[in-house]
């Protein structure tokens, strides 16, 4: 297997983008990543795109043809294939052009995600993201996504002691975090009391525990390392790229407050990288709602299992603590267009590696890991980055 | 959204209704809904149906203010996951105030409808889950 390394990445604005549409944000996330790499159409051999739910958000499905076709690769006839892992189809799509490049069949390969959520009504929208979790034994009976993170919320508290306020400062940190990242859907800095007093979604999840809805469209160029430096002076290495797979029901878990397929890809990614969780220096992780980031960073070994609550609290996580998570926002005041998700935490572990994360930038950053999960946590990726 | 659509999750699903499932009997775990494969024993497995009790134990639970359009007429409405007495955990409404909702409490199953396809369409039927107090206790004997 050959080291595969980031050379070149691009990302939208994300938020409700009433004004462009999903071929306008895939072009323009691609042009800036491919302008970024310096490389040409010709050198491209291949394209991986995450989207969820064309089908429901836009009613267009073929987005792998049609990613290709927005981005000027048409007549060079440049296979493109459109992956799909719900919330996590953006890291998979990574994933997918990861081995696409290890292997040797491939060098240069484009990862992309993409999603335009706002066309749609609020209702429609959480039912096509209900779609992620069991539509028979889940859905058919009332449970939406929120509800699935409420109850392993409240299993959270009541085995851990975690409260509420501790999973607010999550949203709060999240949205600092967003506040000093020009591509984020929230530029707003929230208090622990708005989250509290914001409407219940599902008890104990408010409004502002909760990502949003959003547009957006991100991409990433990879390369063999030793190709990289040819294309970049600053290309970043994949050291770790793992995924792992679980029930779709939240239900037939082993442990409703353990995401074991995050379990299993963070060990497997950080086996692969041959390094330890403390090794990391910044993390974007999945936290779609505020006790999300929770679970994922215990499941991930930054944290003991029921102290991601209390670590939280202590600003460990935040951008001044030992371990800045979600330096973009999150998904939580970033936005989270599901498909582009996974490209964009890549995206921006590039920036915190390359030292061009502006005001938000991690100090010496030297490895970076991030986490993507789809539905409830049927489907979980983690890649670890090097300088 | 289900409503002017053909009934896409409407089948021949007798298990919404009696609550059937399927037990290995090579590692003796039980199966809610039935599966087809044991993951423990895969091809190794002998699957025999079995009806469960239908009483349980709520593992944790939460009361739902904003739906999917299906059953927002519905909200605030309690959903739990409910482990029976046999082992295996589903998903289901409980019956009752969201403060007469605990972690640890007993319940029984109920028949209900779960949702209808607008005025004309399908009505659902399935299982959803009551307090197991002593008085239904009672009754049923």
């Amino acid at each position: 297997m050959r080291s595969v390394s980031i050379i070149g990445v691009g990302c939208t604005k994300f938020g409700e983008r009433w004004d462009v549409s999903l071929r306008d944000m895939i072009a323009e996330a691609g042009v800036m990543a491919i302008g970024d790499a310096e490389i040409t159409g010709e050198q491209i051999d291949a394209l991986y795109v995450g989207n969820m739910s064309g089908g429901r958000f836009i009613e267009q499905e073929h987005i792998g043809a049609l990613i290709a076709d927005c981005a000027g690769l048409s007549r060079l006839h440049v296979p493109s294939t459109r992956v799909e892992a719900a919330c996590a189809s953006g890291g998979l799509a990574l994933r997918q052009a990861v081995l696409a490049v290890a292997s040797g069949y491939s060098d240069i390969v484009i990862a992309a995600g993409v999603e335009k959520m706002t066309d749609v009504s609020t209702g429609t929208a959480a039912d096509a993201l209900a779609a992620a979790a069991d539509r028979e034994w889940e859905c058919f009976f009332g449970a939406t996504f929120p509800a699935l993170y409420a109850m392993m919320a409240k299993l959270h508290m009541r085995r851990y002691g975690t409260t509420e306020e501790q999973m607010a400062q999550v949203a709060v940190k999240n949205h600092h975090h967003a506040c000093m990242n020009p591509i984020a859907q929230y530029h707003m800095e929230i208090t622990i009391d708005d989250v509290l007093k914001s409407p219940l979604v599902a008890d104990p999840l408010h409004v502002l525990d909760c990502s949003p809805i959003s547009d957006g469209a991100a991409a990433v160029v990879l390369a063999p390392t030793e190709m990289a430096r040819r294309f970049s002076e600053e290309p970043i290495k994949i050291v770790g790229s793992a995924q792992a797979s679980d029930t779709l029901a939240l239900h037939d878990r082993r442990d409703l407050t353990t995401l074991d397929a995050t379990v299993h890809a963070g060990r497997s990614a950080f086996t692969q990288a041959g390094i330890e969780p403390r090794a990391v220096d910044v993390a974007e992780v999945h936290d779609c709602f505020t006790i999300g980031e929770i679970l994922a960073i215990e499941d991930l070994g930054f944290v003991e299992k029921g102290q991601g609550g209390k670590a939280t609290q202590d600003g460990m996580t935040a951008l001044s603590g030992c371990l800045p998570v979600n330096t973009s926002g999150g998904l939580k005041a970033c936005g989270h267009p599901v498909g582009a998700t996974g490209i964009k935490q890549a995206y921006e572990i590039v920036l915190q590696l390359r030292g061009k994360a502006g005001k938000r930038q991690v100090d010496d950053a030297q490895v970076g890991l991030a986490h993507n999960v789809g539905g409830s946590g049927g489907t979980a990726l983690v890649h670890i980055f090097t300088r | 959204m289900m409503t002017n659509h053909a009934p896409r999750f409407w089948r021949s699903i007798p298990q919404r209704y009696n609550l059937s499932g399927t037990h290995c009997t090579c590692c003796n775990e039980y199966f809610f809904p039935p599966r087809n494969l044991c993951p423990n024993c895969r091809r190794g497995a002998h699957l025999e149906e079995y009806t469960f009790k239908g009483t349980g134990t709520i593992i944790t639970h939460t009361t739902i203010y904003n739906a999917t359009e299906d059953f927002e007429r519905l909200t605030p409405y309690n959903l739990a996951i409910i482990q029976l007495d046999e082992g295996p955990k589903i998903t289901g409404q409980i019956v009752s105030s969201s403060a007469g909702v605990k972690i640890g409490m007993r319940v029984r199953p109920v028949f209900r409808i779960l949702g209808k396809e607008g005025d004309k369409g399908i009505i659902y039927y399935g299982t959803k889950f009551a307090p197991l107090l002593e008085q239904s206790c009672a009754e049923e004997k």
